[in-house]
């Protein structure tokens, strides 16, 4: 059996707040062409200029993905011709780009310590095209395109992986890790719906001619391509025909990849450095600072957090979504319990939330909040079940927790002399059940817990019931 | 310097611009000219001078994060030929995709000189 080669070309949307070379504002969503101005519309005579939070956030990726980051770099012109573009040329980067060969960590699910790396080949920085909608999505415009130059000038980084990849659950795996990566640093909201992060990728058979399929813009997508790429090239030599070096299209209805533009017309972009901008010099003070100002980062953080205890998984969770790791810290440092915490919120907090259709911002819980939840369970203030009754309220609530607990009536009954009464009640009024219990039918005390539970509204504390149910049992002998 | 006449087919057709015989010949000449015009620099010693991009002693030009807003809309429609809900509207090539280098043809052709 063959094994698939892959690697990923992966384009990035920065979220700056203004374009890579002009002041024109960044907002995904705003009508047609109202986000435009001479440079990004290649009006002549405009010259552009290189925003300082766009280079510094490629450094910061760079530096995240172990890469070099060349003393040295400028941008390139690459000439073609495209109504996306119109200039005529995409401001790139060729031989110089910014950062080259790093690498990026892939956890494992069992052992989130265990990792394969994936070499990082380049990260340079480009300008992204305009929009195009095509005819063929409007009935009446057939034959024609139209364009919005609101995207024209968006700032974009184009992470090139090496040829490390063997499965198209490994692709998978490493743009999530890139997209955690990503966020972490929050530098691209790494949305592959909204195309902040759209993909191409490499693959072939044991090293063999490879086939490059272009613009896949779900993870999906990109699973489904890998797999019946490999598939179809598999065929092929099963069949005795070679594979073509060539580019293919993703047609997401019919799950299948087409053969696109023929690469015999081999692309001549004539590269050259672009005259309009001056060259980048970056010394090392300058990575430095840039070093120091990381945040923690996806690899760091999933260790750190399956040395408290966690398990893998759960670490894993929650460095792939920096807000809720956050969140995590955050209870953590006003002393909630690890393991308890990280079950909650990935547990209970996630699934209320998921149903309610809300995310974690929307809501009035703050990591403060959620320790003082856990505290009141802790303390056998409130009983788990109590907990999760209370969690619901707190999740659309901003009153104090403890105020709450009083007011939903929630607080455990820890009062053994109080749970005795409810217990003899409960056996004085099933004399026949008490009697089977007696005779050995041990399966009864939940019934006689349930009974209890009853009136109690659920809030006996369960380890006293227990323990006074058996007492009491035993006691009636 | 040599310029083959496919060399000049090549760059035309990357210009889209088309060509027929006599002006491919003329065209040739012409860059072949050029050429040898620049291919004197290379007789230059230039090996005590670095690689240079920029003839400007400056580098790190750079522009803060600060968004403004730059045309209006009307503005930046004026020119268009066509225009639609607040879009440049274009002719398309293909259906599909719009091919980087489409053969050019018959009303498309566009003359080399004038």
């Amino acid at each position: 059996m063959p094994k698939p080669t892959i690697g990923l070309e992966v384009h990035v949307q920065l979220r700056t707040d203004s374009k890579m070379f002009c002041a024109c504002p960044m907002e995904f969503g705003a009508e047609p062409n109202t986000r435009v101005c001479p440079v990004c519309l290649a009006l002549p005579g405009s010259l552009p200029v290189l925003n300082r939070v766009a280079l510094e956030s490629t450094i910061a990726l760079g530096l995240a993905l172990h890469c070099h980051i060349t003393p040295f770099s400028q941008f390139h012109r690459k000439n073609y011709f495209y109504p996306d573009l119109p200039k005529g040329y995409q401001i790139s980067q060729y031989d110089l780009p910014l950062a080259s060969d790093g690498y990026l960590t892939l956890p494992k699910e069992s052992i989130a310590a265990s990792f394969k790396k994936v070499g990082i080949i380049r990260v340079h920085m480009e300008e992204d095209t305009a929009k195009s909608i095509h005819g063929a999505s409007l009935a009446h415009n057939v034959g024609y395109a139209l364009l919005d130059f609101n995207r024209s000038g968006v700032p974009l980084l184009e992470v090139v992986s090496a040829p490390d990849l063997e499965s198209p659950e490994e692709a998978s795996a490493y743009l999530v890790e890139l997209r955690a990566i990503l966020r972490t640093l929050g530098i691209s909201s790494g949305n592959m719906e909204e195309g902040a992060l759209r993909c191409d990728v490499n693959i072939s058979l044991d090293r063999g001619t490879r086939a490059e399929v272009k613009n896949l813009n779900s993870f999906r997508a990109v699973r489904k391509a890998l797999e019946y790429e490999f598939q179809r090239q598999c065929e092929r030599v099963e069949r005795g025909e070679a594979v073509l070096l060539e580019t293919r299209h993703w047609d997401e209805a019919k799950g299948v990849t087409i053969p696109g533009r023929s690469k015999e017309e081999a692309e001549d972009y004539r590269y050259f450095p672009e005259p309009d901008l001056l060259p980048l010099e970056i010394d090392v003070r300058w990575v430095e600072q840039v070093h120091r100002s990381l945040p923690e980062l996806p690899e760091g953080r999933r260790e750190r957090l399956a040395s408290l205890g966690l398990h893998p998984s759960e670490a894993i969770t929650l460095a792939h979504n920096p807000e809720l790791a956050c969140f995590f810290d955050g209870a953590l440092e006003v002393g909630a319990p690890p393991k308890e915490t990280a079950n909650w919120l990935l547990g209970e907090v996630q699934r209320i939330l998921h149903a309610g259709g809300k995310s974690l911002e929307e809501t009035p819980l703050t990591p403060v909040r959620l320790a003082e939840l856990l505290r009141l369970i802790q303390q056998g203030v409130i009983s788990s079940k109590g907990g999760k009754a209370l969690l619901e309220v707190m999740l659309t609530s901003d009153r104090p927790p403890a105020e709450l607990v009083e007011a939903l009536g929630l607080a455990q009954v820890s009062d053994p002399v109080q749970i005795r009464l409810w217990v003899q009640e409960a056996i004085a009024a099933n004399p026949k059940q008490s009697e089977q219990y007696r005779q050995g039918k041990e399966a009864l005390l939940a019934f006689f817990a349930g009974q209890v539970m009853k009136k109690s509204f659920g809030n006996a504390n369960p380890e006293l019931l227990d323990r006074i149910l058996k007492e009491e049992l035993q006691a009636t002998a | 310097m040599i310029v083959t006449l496919e060399d000049v087919r090549h760059i035309a057709r990357l210009a889209r611009l088309a060509f027929d015989e006599e002006e491919l010949l003329a065209m040739r000449g012409e860059m072949e000219a050029l050429l040898s015009h620049f291919s004197r620099i290379d007789t230059l010693d230039t090996s005590l001078v670095p690689p240079t991009t920029s003839v400007l002693p400056l580098a790190n030009v750079l522009r803060e994060d600060t968004p403004h807003l730059g045309l209006s809309h009307e503005d930046a429609l004026q020119n268009a030929p066509e225009q639609e809900g607040g879009f440049f509207r274009i002719r398309t090539f293909l259906e599909d995709a719009f091919p980087r280098v489409p053969a050019l043809q018959g009303s498309e052709r566009i003359p080399a000189k004038t």
